[in-house]
Parts: C-alpha cells; sequence; structure tokens
C-alpha cells in the first residue's frame, strides 16, 4: 500500500455573512457591552435572539435588555484544550441561561478546576477586552459569587499598662516578676491591677523563680491564620516556684511523647544579647530532670 | 417575678459550613419567620426583640444589632443585644425570659445567629498581641489542657471521649436541621488527627453558618398554644478569668447556675430531669459538664458517656441534636441548645424526640469556661 501519494493543502478562505435584523443587532451590541434578547409571539425571551423560534414562528422583533449573568444549566470540563479550542488553559463549555430568559446560550466557562463548578451555580460575562462585534467579544462566563470582600486594618497602640510595664522590664532583667495579693498573700503571674479577691491594688512585685510545675500542656497541631508559629508545638501551664498562679509558655526541648503533667520544667533563656522587653527572652521551658511533682501538689492549679 | 414565660416558636435556618446563599438579614430571617409561623404569630405582634451573637471579631461587622433593625422588625421597639461570649444563645434567651417574667413585655422575639463563613473565629481568638509569644491557638487551644487535666483527675478511660463524638453524630443523623451528618465509628474517631492534642479533629464541633430564633409569651398568649414549653427556671453565672486556685475542669459559677435553675424549677437533676441539650464543643465537655451540673458525682462523667446513659434510650439522654459536635455558629450554639430543650418537652422533635419528655434542661458556657447559662423547661404549666 506504500504507493499512496500525499501532500499537505490548507483550504482556507474569509466568507461574509449577513447577520440579519435580529442577530446582527445583538452582536452588534456585544461591542458595547449590551446583552439582548429578543421576545417570542408566545412572550418567551430568547437568547441568543432568533429570527424565528423552534416552532419556526417569527420572533416579535422586541428586543429586551439583559444583566450579564445567569444559571449555568450543564457543563462539560475541558482537562486538556487542544489547539483550536478557544482557552489554552481548561475550560468547561457551558449552557448559560441568562437572567429574564427563557433559553441558554452555549458559550466556555472559565475556572480554575471543576470542583468549583457546580449546575444551577451562578455565573456572569467576562468581557473582552477588544470587541469585534462577534460573540466573542464575551471572552467567557466565570463563576460569580455573591461575596464582597471586606477588609479591616486597625492600626493600635498596644499600652500594658503599670502592672504589665514592670512585668516586662523585669525580663530586661532576666527576671519573672509575680504580683501578691494582699488579702491571701497568693502571688499572681503576671501581676494584676487589682486582686480577684477583694479588688485592692496588687502592687507588691515579688520575683518568682524561672522553673516550676507543668500541670498541664497541649501539643498544637493545626495551622490557622495569622499563626506566629510553626506547628506542632507544645504549650503548658507552668506554676513556676513562689507562684500561685499557672502562667503558659511553650514546652520544647523534649520529645512530644515525654512532656507530662507534674514535670519539673525551668526557663531557656534567649543570649543575654538578644534580650528586650518581652516575655520571648525565655525561648521556652524545658525539662529539669527532677523528679515529677506528685499529683496532689498541683491538682488546685487545674 | 409576676407572669409564666412559655416558649410558643421555634425556628432554626439550614446550617451549612457556608450559607452564601443569603446575607446575614437573610439568614436571620430565614429562622425567625420560621419561629413566628410555628407561634402562629407575626412581626407586628412581637413587642421587643432580644438578639445574641458572639463578639464582632468573628464576623467583622459592628454592631450587627443595629445594622439589622429593620430586617429584625425592630424599628418603633426595643432590640436589645447580649455579650456573654459563647454562652451568648443562652444568656439572650434569658434575658428575653426575663422580659416576659417581669411583666415588661408580653411576647419577645429572642434570637442568634452566627455566619462563620465570612471571617474566621480560630484568627479572632488567636490574637498575636506584642510583648509576648502567640500561645493561644483558637478555643481547641484553651480547652485541651483542660480536658488532660479532666482525665488525669478522674484517671478516665481514654475512649470516653471519642464515645461522645460517636454518640451525639449518632444523633445527628436523625435531625435534619444538624449541618453534619456523618456515620463514623470509635475506630474512626480514634484514627483522626490530633488537632489540639488530646482533642481530635472528630471530636470537634465544625464550623457552621445558622440562626435560631424562639417566640416567648406570657401566661395570656401561651395559654391558647398547642404545646408550650414553659420556663421552670433560668440562670446565669460568671467567674474570674485570672485567680488563684481557681478549678477551670469543674468551675463554680456552672455548679452555681445549675443549682439556681434547679432550685427555682422545685426539681433534682438527678431524678426529674427528662433529657438535656448542654455545651460540648469538644467531646470530653460531656462528661465534664455531666459532674459540673450535678447530674452526677465528679468522676462518674466519663463511665456514663462510655456506658451509653447519654445516648436516646439511655438514662439521661444528652445532645439528643447531634449537639454543637453536629452544629455549630457558634453564637447561635448555645440558644439552640435552649431551643431542642424546648423542642422535647413540646414533643416536637421529630426523630431524635425522647418518648415523653416532660422537662429538660438547656446549657451554654463560654469565655475560658467562665460564663454560664442555663434554663429548665416544662411541658406543665407551672
Amino acid at each position: 500500500m506504500s504507493d499512496h501519494l500525499a501532500a499537505p493543502y490548507t483550504f482556507e478562505y474569509t466568507y461574509r455573512r449577513s447577520m440579519g435584523p435580529v442577530i446582527g443587532r445583538f452582536l452588534e451590541g456585544l461591542r458595547y457591552e449590551i446583552l439582548e434578547g429578543v421576545k417570542t409571539a408566545d412572550g418567551r425571551v430568547l437568547c441568543p435572539p432568533q429570527e424565528y423560534d423552534e416552532t419556526g414562528a417569527p420572533t416579535t422583533g422586541e428586543f429586551v435588555q439583559l444583566r450579564p449573568t445567569g444559571v449555568l444549566k450543564s457543563w462539560t470540563w475541558v482537562a486538556e484544550p487542544r489547539e483550536n479550542h478557544p482557552r489554552k488553559t481548561p475550560f468547561a463549555f457551558a449552557l448559560v441561561q441568562i437572567d429574564g430568559t427563557d433559553s441558554c446560550i452555549t458559550h466556555i466557562l472559565d475556572a480554575k478546576s471543576p470542583k468549583e463548578l457546580e449546575t444551577g451555580m451562578r455565573v456572569r460575562v467576562r468581557w473582552a477586552k477588544e470587541k469585534r462585534g462577534t460573540i466573542q467579544d464575551i471572552e467567557c462566563f466565570e463563576p460569580s459569587s455573591p461575596i464582597l470582600l471586606g477588609p479591616v486594618h486597625l492600626d493600635f497602640s498596644v499600652m500594658p499598662g503599670v502592672h504589665q510595664t514592670a512585668y516586662l522590664r523585669g525580663f530586661e532583667q532576666g527576671k519573672i516578676l509575680g504580683g501578691k495579693c494582699k488579702a491571701t498573700g497568693k502571688v499572681y503571674v503576671p501581676p494584676r491591677g487589682a486582686s480577684p479577691v477583694d479588688g485592692q491594688p496588687m502592687d507588691e512585685y515579688v520575683e518568682v523563680a524561672d522553673r516550676g510545675v507543668l500541670t498541664t500542656f497541649t501539643v498544637v497541631r493545626i495551622p490557622f491564620e495569622g499563626q506566629k508559629l510553626t506547628p506542632p508545638y507544645c504549650f503548658g501551664a507552668i506554676v513556676l516556684d513562689g507562684s500561685d498562679l499557672p502562667f503558659y509558655h511553650l514546652i520544647s526541648g523534649v520529645a512530644y511523647d515525654e512532656i507530662r503533667m507534674g514535670m519539673r520544667v525551668k526557663a531557656k533563656w534567649k543570649p543575654r544579647e538578644e534580650w528586650e522587653t518581652s516575655v520571648e527572652n525565655i525561648l521556652y521551658f524545658e525539662p529539669t530532670g527532677e523528679p515529677d511533682a506528685p499529683f496532689e501538689s498541683y491538682s488546685e492549679h487545674l | 417575678m409576676s407572669e409564666r414565660c412559655a416558649v410558643i416558636g421555634i425556628g432554626q435556618t439550614e446550617h451549612r459550613e457556608s450559607r452564601k446563599d443569603v446575607s446575614l438579614p437573610g439568614l436571620l430571617r430565614e429562622a425567625l419567620f420560621r419561629a413566628l409561623e410555628d407561634a402562629g404569630r407575626t412581626l407586628a405582634d412581637m413587642d421587643a426583640i432580644v438578639i445574641g451573637t458572639a463578639p464582632d471579631m468573628f464576623e467583622g461587622v459592628m454592631m450587627p444589632e443595629l445594622f439589622m433593625a429593620d430586617a429584625l422588625g425592630a424599628v418603633g421597639k426595643p432590640i436589645f443585644r447580649v455579650h456573654t461570649a459563647g454562652s451568648v444563645g443562652g444568656s439572650t434567651a434569658v434575658v428575653a425570659s426575663h422580659l416576659i417574667q417581669h411583666g415588661v413585655h408580653e411576647q419577645v422575639l429572642t434570637l442568634a445567629f452566627e455566619k462563620q463563613s465570612e471571617a474566621n473565629a480560630m484568627w479572632a481568638l488567636s490574637p498575636a498581641i506584642p510583648f509576648q509569644p502567640q500561645l493561644v491557638a483558637g478555643a481547641g487551644g484553651y480547652f485541651a489542657p483542660l480536658i488532660r487535666s479532666y482525665m488525669a483527675r478522674h484517671d478516665a478511660h481514654p475512649d470516653a471521649g471519642p464515645m461522645v463524638a460517636v454518640k451525639d453524630r449518632e444523633h445527628g443523623l436523625l435531625n435534619p436541621n444538624a449541618h453534619l451528618h456523618l456515620t463514623q465509628t470509635l475506630d474512626e474517631v480514634k484514627a483522626a488527627p490530633m488537632l489540639w492534642d488530646p482533642i481530635r479533629y472528630s471530636e470537634t464541633c465544625p464550623s457552621s453558618d445558622g440562626a435560631v430564633a424562639m417566640v416567648l409569651a406570657n401566661d395570656k398568649h401561651a395559654k391558647g398554644c398547642k404545646n408550650p414549653a414553659w420556663v421552670l427556671g433560668t440562670s446565669v453565672r460568671t467567674e474570674r478569668t485570672f485567680m488563684a486556685g481557681r478549678d477551670q475542669v469543674n468551675p463554680g459559677a456552672g455548679q452555681l447556675c445549675a443549682k439556681d435553675v434547679y432550685d427555682q424549677a422545685g426539681i433534682d437533676p438527678r431524678k426529674d430531669v427528662d433529657c438535656a441539650e448542654i455545651y460540648v464543643p469538644f467531646s470530653w465537655f460531656e462528661p465534664m459538664w455531666l459532674e459540673n451540673l450535678g447530674f452526677c458525682d465528679p468522676g462518674e462523667g466519663w463511665k456514663w458517656s462510655m456506658e451509653g446513659k447519654t445516648r436516646i434510650g439511655g438514662q439521661l439522654p444528652l445532645n439528643m441534636s447531634g449537639g454543637v459536635l453536629c452544629t455549630n455558629p457558634i453564637g447561635a450554639s448555645g440558644m439552640i441548645r435552649f431551643a431542642e430543650a424546648a423542642r422535647q418537652v413540646r414533643g416536637t422533635a421529630a426523630a431524635h424526640q425522647v418518648d415523653g419528655a416532660k422537662i429538660a434542661v438547656g446549657h451554654a458556657y463560654g469565655g475560658g469556661s467562665q460564663f454560664f447559662a442555663m434554663w429548665a423547661v416544662g411541658s406543665k404549666r407551672p
């Protein structure tokens, strides 16, 4: 069969189409981002407009201006567009019922993935930047979301207040300060403005140890928006020696599955030259290696 | 108190991860017209509106109660907003009931909502403020250490929490209003990843869009209604955030709140309560609140959960609707508990109805286990 002859041949010619009064008006409208349908004799609206409806009856010639939005009635995803397809990236062929009409327009729909598409979803026209009075003046349809983004940006100046400031100044010196409650003698870390027992000022500061008992803890494994630390990380409630209330900080320097309630921990400070006015001068708390505290000794702090 | 108060209408929205199909006012109107229809009332019949939602940062709409006043039919009428963090849905209903009980109004519309999909509650709960490490990691980050404390204090079997998740999701399958309709086995719950050790993904509440509304009425208006749920007792209690020796596992404010409600209602929680809807955003809070609310002794809660006592058909069915573990529009979650308790004694809970329920308790908590709201409702006029 090798004697079959073959030679490349390109058939190419530009015909001149007469659009007529209905489709012609429709396409000319697209040039100005005007989308119109036409009324049928029985009161329906067709878009794209036709000179005749599907029964063969002439349409009325009465045009109706439409919004460039509609409902996705059916679609098929094109995962690997071919050379002559209208888009180079994956897209969907779609049947869209423009709002206020009784028919569908066939066009293409742009989306990142078919997971974004659902029959019945709202879509809108994306207009082409350069228009030529053709159906391609509608570049494509795209999913329309009724969501309006509402960014909020508020600038604050954080003023920690008298007692929190004294506490933070302590960190500049490598000290952890607590406030003593006059009524009960209990030491609060950080110090608070007023005693929760009698409301009296808690203005007597005492230095507490940078070590204590880990009473309880969690390992955070979930990422979230605005998170500064990279999960997983452990933080826990530590009752520092000389204080009477848990204070929270990171727990590290030990495998997560070896962290336990009652473990004795001590502060791992940053190198002194990196100290700032911050609780972050302590990188984390790590085990001291001392025997665990018995449960009864810290059970009231849970 | 000079007046009796009854729930005569209840409405809930469809709860989903995202209700993109409705605006915030549209979401509330979906619930409120269902409640009005249930009560056979119109907006014009309502004397006042009492509304609750979580802190404004959760949605980023400042004072939504004012922006929505006309949508809620509040023009020319009093509208009040209640703020008590996660317990807000409960305390909102309590405030509304007080307006009736004290004779201020005859018929009050109360509602609660959250459109979580418009924002990010994890972000809102986890600020990275200057001078300190960012330790907070959402509600689960706060509550996980407390759950660990509970487990250690009572040497609880580690399966108790997962079994609550299985049970609440099974109950949720009976409730068409529930957001999650999940079938999951104990093994599947235990195989899920830890988000905040010891809280697993499968033991955590979803993030939902939704709203709930109730019509409350005094004796005069409730008498003609078919099946009012009579309010037998209400209470709201609060405690300090930072307090040496504060028991966060079994908070004093929760105990006081429960006792106050039982005393008002004249009921014994261990004998007279047929079922309860309690605020369980993470599975282990079922045993924790069982004990805190006096349904059983400290240390017994986890056994109750494991023994099936809290299932529909058990000794004390809890969260028949599937609870917060199935549906969590934060600001509404508390009021959904109150409304579901009322549905039980009205006999309108359909597939998740507890047979013959006559007295039910609704409960909500919020903040760092520090705000509590409860009510007891009954089928019999007190």
